[in-house]
């Protein structure tokens, strides 16, 4: 019963969640450094500094979920297609291009960290574009790993049978892939670099990925809750409308204050307000089927991965709904804008809205491998769910203390000025906010040693009923 | 394999449209937004200057002139203002003047090339230090450190202000850019900058990137900056 009825696909995706979840660890490492830097500035002061380790805390974070992106769509896309990924030397290949590449690239990040004020550093070092601050060498080799990745989807879904939830992804990645060139230049201009650079950064979190996870989102659902496939596609096209709908336009939250013209305050306005609307219904529709014929035999196919997709979807709705639109409107972001409030946001939001999915088609794959038709929670997958939940939650909310505190003193009292900064970061409600963030940090931290451990021995710490059901299964 | 739908709104196909065709709108929305307001962010040139023209983003030969950032009762926020404030009496909208000029080290002729120059090295700095992993620039980055995007009219770095005198320089731009060099010869804060080997030149460069970056009009961000005691256009 040992993985051998895997698509090669599959196994390929395996790959690519081992390599994301080492970089979950990279990131919560860089992130516990640079949270201990805002309480102990002199720590490692000179050697690593507050802007390094922001820096590989954040690039960790968005390639992980990349690797983990990639890997789900070779997960299911198998599946879905019903055919052997088109191609599958060729993406494995690409697989070790791109993880040395990345790897050379944090430790470049790591030990050269900065260059001369010149092309060469933005061609070799770093191009200082928060977020995607891959040197323009690695850039281009990114390119050509989606390009593979995008040939491996399109010729394995023509082969095989187009499922709804394949042909919204087939957009989706075309997307994905060809917005990363809008960051990809260089220019003088900084209202003009920063109005593409949110090409990337708006447009991939705020619209592509959302409608990624919700195309992955209803793959889990039909696998962990046998959920009526009608119902999935139908509401993942209307998650595409809603969220392409205010998404794209959306973007115009971002355009309040960089130079653009005034016209975005209302368009931004608006478009932003209405994002939060789509990102629960395709979960309750289902849940609500679901709970119709529970005790009728159709139970959670896999426990951990239906827990973890139930945080994404109210991770997702408080992360990036709730705490999004808190600051979203430009009377309240004109004093938000460039405070811990997009900390807050941003810390809530990833997790939930990626984060916590991730998690759960990774243990899909566990399940898959190890062939077991259900699979139930562990007291380690317990640990781990609750202490990174309850630990990214209360890092929220200490982060929203001390916003708060920063946009009264520095933005309401001080109108912004240095001296109103530094001000506002010695309060010490500001300061005990970035303590309990620390705290939190360090529960999310135990959290992810449980969820390591877990993901290792989740198979082989089954109750009994569901091995003995596996095997009943296997010899029929 | 699809079922007949009982109604429209059960109807995969019709949402498939709907997604199709709201996609592609907002899309194109998008497309035709971004062409006016690329227009309308082209850089300034020296002549526009000449020309008394107020740009979005002005030309780097900003640099030769003062500029203050005052409340527009007009637009009901804070704007740039290039080389002296002119007030329309009937409407009290405010507009540059382009003549007060300001001495950036030692001079005040700067030629466009050479100031085009001299923001391309500061931006490729900012670029290459990685200012934005701690610093705000336009409100955008980190926020371990302070705002830059009008940090040229910060009284901080005023003749009064605390970070001239700590440098011991005479003139605003002297003083961050012996800053820049050695940030941590010169502990402002607890929260020390570190030192990121910033050229002579380098740091010159950036200086002249935070004058002009000051000059872009962003919409009154960050509010109220013009009116704190010791900033531009204080109240007295």
């Amino acid at each position: 019963m040992q993985g051998n009825r895997l698509y090669e696909g599959q196994k390929l995706a395996l790959k690519y969640f081992t390599v994301a979840i080492v970089l979950f660890g990279a990131q919560l490492l860089f992130g516990l450094i640079a949270a201990i830097q805002y309480l102990y500035p002199s720590f490692l002061f000179n050697t690593l500094d507050f802007s390094i380790a922001r820096m590989v805390h954040i690039n960790a974070l968005v390639v992980w979920l990349l690797y983990a992106m990639i890997g789900a769509v070779y997960w299911l896309l198998p599946d879905e297609a019903g055919v052997e990924v088109v191609g599958v030397k060729l993406g494995t290949l690409a697989f070790y291009v791109l993880t040395v590449a990345v790897a050379i690239v944090v430790l470049v990040y790591i030990f050269i960290q900065v260059g001369p004020g010149n092309e060469m550093t933005l061609w070799f070092i770093t191009e200082g574009r928060e977020y995607i601050e891959a040197p323009r060498w690695a850039d281009i080799g990114i390119v050509a790993v989606v390009l593979v990745f995008l040939y491996n989807v399109y010729a394995t879904v023509l082969k095989g049978k187009h499922s709804g939830i394949l042909v919204v992804l087939m957009a989706d990645l075309i997307a994905l892939a060809g917005l990363y060139l809008a960051g990809m230049f260089y220019t003088d201009n900084i209202a003009v670099d920063q109005y593409w650079w949110w090409w990337v950064v708006h447009l991939w979190v705020e619209a592509t990925w959302e409608v990624y996870v919700a195309a992955v989102g209803g793959y889990i659902l039909i696998k962990t809750l046998n959920a009526n496939r009608q119902v999935v596609e139908m509401w993942l096209w209307i998650e595409v409308a809603m969220m392409f709908g205010s998404g794209i336009l959306g973007l115009g939250h971002h355009y309040f204050w960089i130079g653009t013209p005034e016209y975005w305050w209302e368009i931004g306005a608006l478009f932003s307000a209405l994002e939060p609307v789509p990102l629960v219904g395709l979960f309750v529709h289902v849940l609500y089927d679901w709970g119709k014929e529970r005790g009728k035999g159709n139970n959670i196919k896999n426990v951990p991965a239906f827990a973890w997709l139930t945080v994404e979807t109210f991770g997702n709705f408080l992360g990036a709904g709730v705490w999004g639109f808190m600051h979203t409107l430009p009377q309240i972001n004109l004093y938000t804008h460039g405070t811990q409030w997009p900390a807050a946001h941003g810390h809530l939001a990833f997790f939930g809205a990626y984060v916590a999915i991730m998690i759960s088609a990774i243990y899909l794959g566990v399940q898959g491998k190890a062939g077991f038709k259900e699979m139930k929670m562990t007291k380690a997958g317990w640990w781990a769910i609750s202490l990174i939940t309850v630990g990214v939650l209360l890092m929220t909310v200490s982060l929203t203390l001390s916003a708060y505190v920063q946009t009264m003193v520095e933005r309401g009292m001080h109108g912004a000025t240095w001296e109103g900064y530094f001000i506002a970061q010695a309060n010490q409600w500001f300061v005990q906010g970035m303590g309990w963030r620390l705290a939190a940090g360090l529960s999310v931290i135990a959290g992810y040693a449980f969820l390591v451990y877990d993901l290792l021995t989740v198979t082989k710490k089954q109750p009994a009923e569901v091995m003995e059901g596996e095997a009943a299964a296997q010899a029929a | 394999m699809e079922n007949k739908p009982t109604s429209v709104w059960t109807s995969n196909r019709f949402w498939r449209r709907s997604a199709t065709w709201i996609t592609g709108v907002a899309a194109v929305l998008l497309i035709l937004l971004t062409f006016d307001s690329m227009g309308q962010m082209k850089m300034g040139t020296a002549e526009d200057i000449q020309n008394k023209v107020t740009k979005r983003i002005p030309s780097p030969v900003v640099i030769n002139y003062k500029i203050d950032y005052v409340l527009d009762p007009y637009r009901g926020h804070e704007v740039p203002i290039i080389g002296g404030k002119a007030v329309d009496s009937a409407t009290g909208k405010v507009s540059s003047k382009f003549e007060e000029k300001e001495k950036f080290f030692g001079r005040d002729d700067w030629s466009e090339e050479e100031a085009r120059a001299l923001i391309h090295k500061g931006k490729l700095t900012i670029q290459a230090k990685n200012c934005m992993d701690c610093h705000t620039l336009l409100g955008n980055g980190a926020y371990y450190a302070p705002d830059l995007t009008k940090a040229w009219l910060d009284p901080a770095w005023g003749s009064e202000g605390p970070l001239q005198a700590m440098t011991g320089a005479n003139s605003k731009e002297e003083a961050m850019a012996t800053f820049l060099q050695n940030p941590d010869k010169y502990p402002t804060h607890e929260r020390m900058m570190p030192n990121l080997g910033i050229t002579p030149e380098e740091a010159k460069a950036v200086v002249a990137y935070l004058k002009f970056m000051s000059a872009i009009d962003t919409n009154g961000f960050p509010r109220n900056f013009g009116k704190i005691k010791g900033a531009v256009d204080a109240r007295k």
